[in-house]
């Protein structure tokens, strides 16, 4: 009895980022007629993409207990390496695909620091953010720069009636379910992410996982950075600010632990991104002081990480007690 | 068919294995024995691929094997099952089996799930483990896990398996039901190498037996040449005359520690006992009898719902660990490498960790009192003489480690000390010197509980055995009527 009673608590908390959401909705529902129309919940489905897209990266990172605090980083120098670009009369898909490889670059260079020399990934993507913004900040000057209608048309292009950023974050979810519950490697994802020397001992590539992790992280950030600057339409010194943090608080919320090994893109991860964006853009429709959105920002990040630390306690618990009415014959 | 020809090998100049040579048969269970530190693991490591020997060669079907890694070792399908599983709790049966060959569909970097269950399932049933391959890991018994590990070995189509103190974690049945899978391989032409400190075990189930020393092949033969007292000779390298040393003091009548009708749903019913003052009381009782957690309510680290602990006559009334080591309570855990000890600090370190309040004044370490304390102690637990203070706790051997740890209980003077198998995975010698401190201990007027898997231990050191099943106390047996088939009825829950 006293072990189903922890079990129970389990499967609420792994359940509670869908309950939340479900409450979330809920509420602001209830408070702003306007927040169900299908106008909405569209927009919202198209705010939420770049963080979404950009979290989901971040959820391969942190399978492997490890952390990438460089994505706003690369964002930035991506965004500005697309400005100059595009300002120079470059074509537009030659200056997107030169900012995924800005991704894939920032990505393979905090795999190579982690995996080569052996520094823990905080540091070593703690070192890549600040790297990466004084380059933005030196590529562009410091200086805003305004990109041409063109790019801003590539935020409010239609695929098949579907928004191109919600169509591009479907495609990136798809994928990235597929390859972690279905693929060698996303099996291997969550190995490493139980126990690295266990995965190491038992033959697995461990340099090669989480390298493939770290540049998966890379080119999410890019694509989201890509959907993020088709919709503001400006590269500014401040762009992709702090948006490590919010792909980990999504990720998070999501149910994917910072100490890893447990997590999912879908719902998991979908949710938190999705939860996010209901908050703010609830908050907006209620007209709320635009003083309380950082605060209720780090409450979401409180519980997020509440919300962790208390599951791998109450998993510690349920590893504990054994007992087991057994060797009864 | 496998073969080690004068293996050699030193670390930093100290020789670990020196010409060891001895072979395996297909079909054969080899019993490798030695104290800790007699070089069986380097040899394991050897064969694994994780070390080269400095002289001598592996052979392989009488062809010259370098393994350079453990994949090396799998492609010449050997398999090693370690003291702690290789297993991971998130992930399922059949992924753990089939983690680093997925069965693919097509050409596609795709798992053919289909085909992945349908071959667990098959493994699965030729270790007679009735689980769907779906399960996760983490929802299995410590005796499931393995026979899990074992599939892995069948799914490489191992020829030799490597069993590395394969039943302390295990029930008996858990053993009995590895036992009869062991000898369904050798059936099937399997070798098998079988290392263990369960004497009785290498016994029972090993066709020959080699004994390891200080690195030297000191014995090897078929097992009808050997017995248990041969093995332990042999072993230490000095026959001890006595395994249990005579204690000449009794217990007073004095109770040290009561455990009045503590109950916890699911964990104890009604466990009612006295611990007097100078008295070695056992705690008999299989794994999962509910005896860890009895210690553990008992030293306040879990909860109990009804029922109280005293210590030296008063009620412990808040319950926790800081309040049992305030009233010199003391305990040392099953699992020393994760509960026990801080494996990366030092000696000194880790025996000052208890009493390291006591040793400060005003905030400031008095470090002449702590060194001073902690060489006395390291004297008193008779710590390997070559280890430094300063040495990390991992780089000693599992016996000297256990020293660390009751030293680290020792320095705070308990009156009540818990020792939850003490002795276990440790080697002969130093368990003989653990029996010796605890007589010291009771001497004193400490009162002991001991927990042990093994019956002769209990029999050997207490003065007074509990038998423990399913959370009860099912039995109390004095010295005089100490008799293992009624201990084990009684821990069998059996009439």
């Amino acid at each position: 009895m006293s072990s189903a009673h922890p079990r129970l608590l389990l499967i609420a908390l792994n359940n509670a980022p869908t309950v939340l959401f479900a409450l979330v909705l809920a509420a602001f529902g209830l408070l702003a007629p306007q927040f169900f129309t299908g106008q909405n919940l569209t927009n919202i489905g198209v705010q939420a993409s770049s963080t979404a897209i950009v979290a989901i990266g971040m959820t391969f990172v942190l399978l492997t207990a490890g952390i990438d605090l460089s994505v706003g980083a690369s964002m930035f120098v991506g965004a500005a390496v697309v400005g100059k670009m595009v300002l120079a009369g470059q074509p537009l898909p030659l200056a997107l695909a030169a900012m995924i490889g800005v991704g894939a670059m920032f990505g393979a260079l905090n795999a190579l620091l982690i995996t080569r020399v052996g520094v823990m990934p905080f540091v070593v993507t703690l070192a890549t953010l600040y790297m990466g913004r004084g380059l933005a900040l030196w590529i562009t000057q410091t200086r805003a720069m305004n990109l041409p209608e063109s790019f801003l048309q590539l935020g409010s292009l239609k695929l098949a009636g579907i928004p191109l950023p919600i169509a591009l974050f479907v495609a990136v979810l798809v994928l990235a379910h597929v390859t972690l519950t279905r693929t060698p490697f996303g099996r291997q994802v969550y190995a490493v992410g139980a126990d690295l020397e266990a995965a190491r001992k038992a033959g697995l590539d461990t340099r090669r996982i989480l390298f493939g992790v770290y540049l998966i992280c890379g080119v999410c950030a890019a694509l989201g950075g890509i959907i993020s600057l088709a919709q503001i339409g400006a590269v500014s010194p401040k762009f992709g600010e702090y948006r490590e943090f919010t792909a980990i608080a999504a990720a998070v919320l999501g149910g994917t632990s910072l100490f890893g090994g447990r997590g999912h893109v879908l719902p998991g991860t979908v949710i938190g991104a999705l939860l996010i964006q209901s908050v703010e853009n609830g908050l907006v429709i209620l007209n709320a002081d635009p003083y309380l959105y950082p605060l209720v920002t780090s409450a979401i990040i409180f519980a997020a990480v509440l919300l962790d630390s208390t599951r791998n306690r109450v998993l510690a618990r349920i590893g504990r007690r054994k007992i087991r009415i057994e060797e009864t014959k | 068919m496998f073969e080690f020809r004068g293996i050699s090998k030193g670390f930093f100049g100290v020789p670990v294995l020196s010409d060891v040579s001895f072979s395996i048969e297909s079909g054969s269970t080899v019993g490798l024995v030695g104290e800790n530190g007699a070089g069986k693991s380097t040899l394991m490591n050897i064969m694994g691929g994780n070390h080269q020997p400095d002289a001598g060669t592996l052979m392989l079907d009488g062809v010259s094997f370098e393994p350079r890694g453990p994949r090396d070792a799998a492609m010449a399908r050997i398999a090693f099952i370690h003291q702690e599983l290789n297993l991971f709790p998130n992930l399922s049966i059949a992924e753990n089996l089939f983690l680093t060959s997925f069965p693919r569909r097509g050409g596609m970097p795709l798992i053919d799930r289909k085909t992945m269950r349908k071959r667990a399932a098959a493994l699965l049933a030729e270790v007679e483990l009735d689980m769907p391959p779906d399960t996760l890991v983490e929802h299995l018994t410590a005796g499931e896990r393995q026979l899990v590990e074992i599939t892995k070995a069948l799914s490489i189509e191992a020829r030799l398996i490597i069993l590395d103190e394969p039943t302390t974690s295990l029930t008996a049945r858990e053993t009995e039901r590895l036992f009869a899978l062991m000898a369904r391989l050798r059936g099937r032409g399997i070798a098998i190498i079988y290392i263990s400190h369960s004497l009785d075990d290498v016994l029972r189930i090993c066709d020959r037996i080699v004994v390891l020393r200080d690195g030297k092949l000191v014995a090897s033969g078929p097992r009808e040449e050997f017995t248990k007292e041969r093995l332990v000779t042999l072993m230490v390298g000095r026959a001890i005359q006595q395994y249990f040393p005579p204690r000449v003091t009794r217990p007073s009548a004095d109770p040290a520690l009561e455990a009045i009708g503590l109950s916890h749903a699911g964990v104890v019913h009604n466990v009612s006992f006295t611990l007097q003052r100078g008295e070695v009381l056992g705690l008999a009782g299989l794994m999962g009898s509910g005896r860890t957690e009895l210690a553990r309510i008992l030293f306040g680290l879990d909860e109990c719902e009804h029922g109280e602990v005293r210590v030296q006559g008063r009620s412990l009334r808040s319950h926790s660990a800081r309040e049992s080591i305030r009233q010199r309570v003391a305990f040392l855990t099953e699992d020393r490498r994760s509960e026990g000890l801080c494996v990366e600090a030092s000696i000194t370190d880790n025996l000052a960790l208890v009493t390291l309040p006591s040793l400060a004044r005003l905030g400031w370490l008095d470090l002449g009192k702590l060194f001073a304390s902690t060489a006395a102690i390291c004297m008193a637990v008779r710590l390997n003489r070559s280890a430094r203070a300063s040495q990390p706790a991992k780089s000693l051997s599992g016996g000297n480690q256990q020293k660390v740890v009751l030293g680290k209980w020792l320095l705070a003077e308990p009156t009540v000390f818990i020792l939850d198998e003490p002795t276990r995975g440790i080697d002969v010698g130093a368990k003989s010197e653990i029996y010796t401190l605890i007589n010291e201990l009771v001497a004193r007027g400490v009162a002991v509980l001991v927990i042990s898997s093994e019956i002769e231990e209990l029999i050997g050191i207490c003065d007074r055995i509990l038998v423990m099943s399913r959370g009860e106390l099912r039995d109390e047996v004095d010295r005089p009527d100490f008799d293992r088939e009624r201990i084990l009825r009684a821990a069998l829950n059996k009439p």
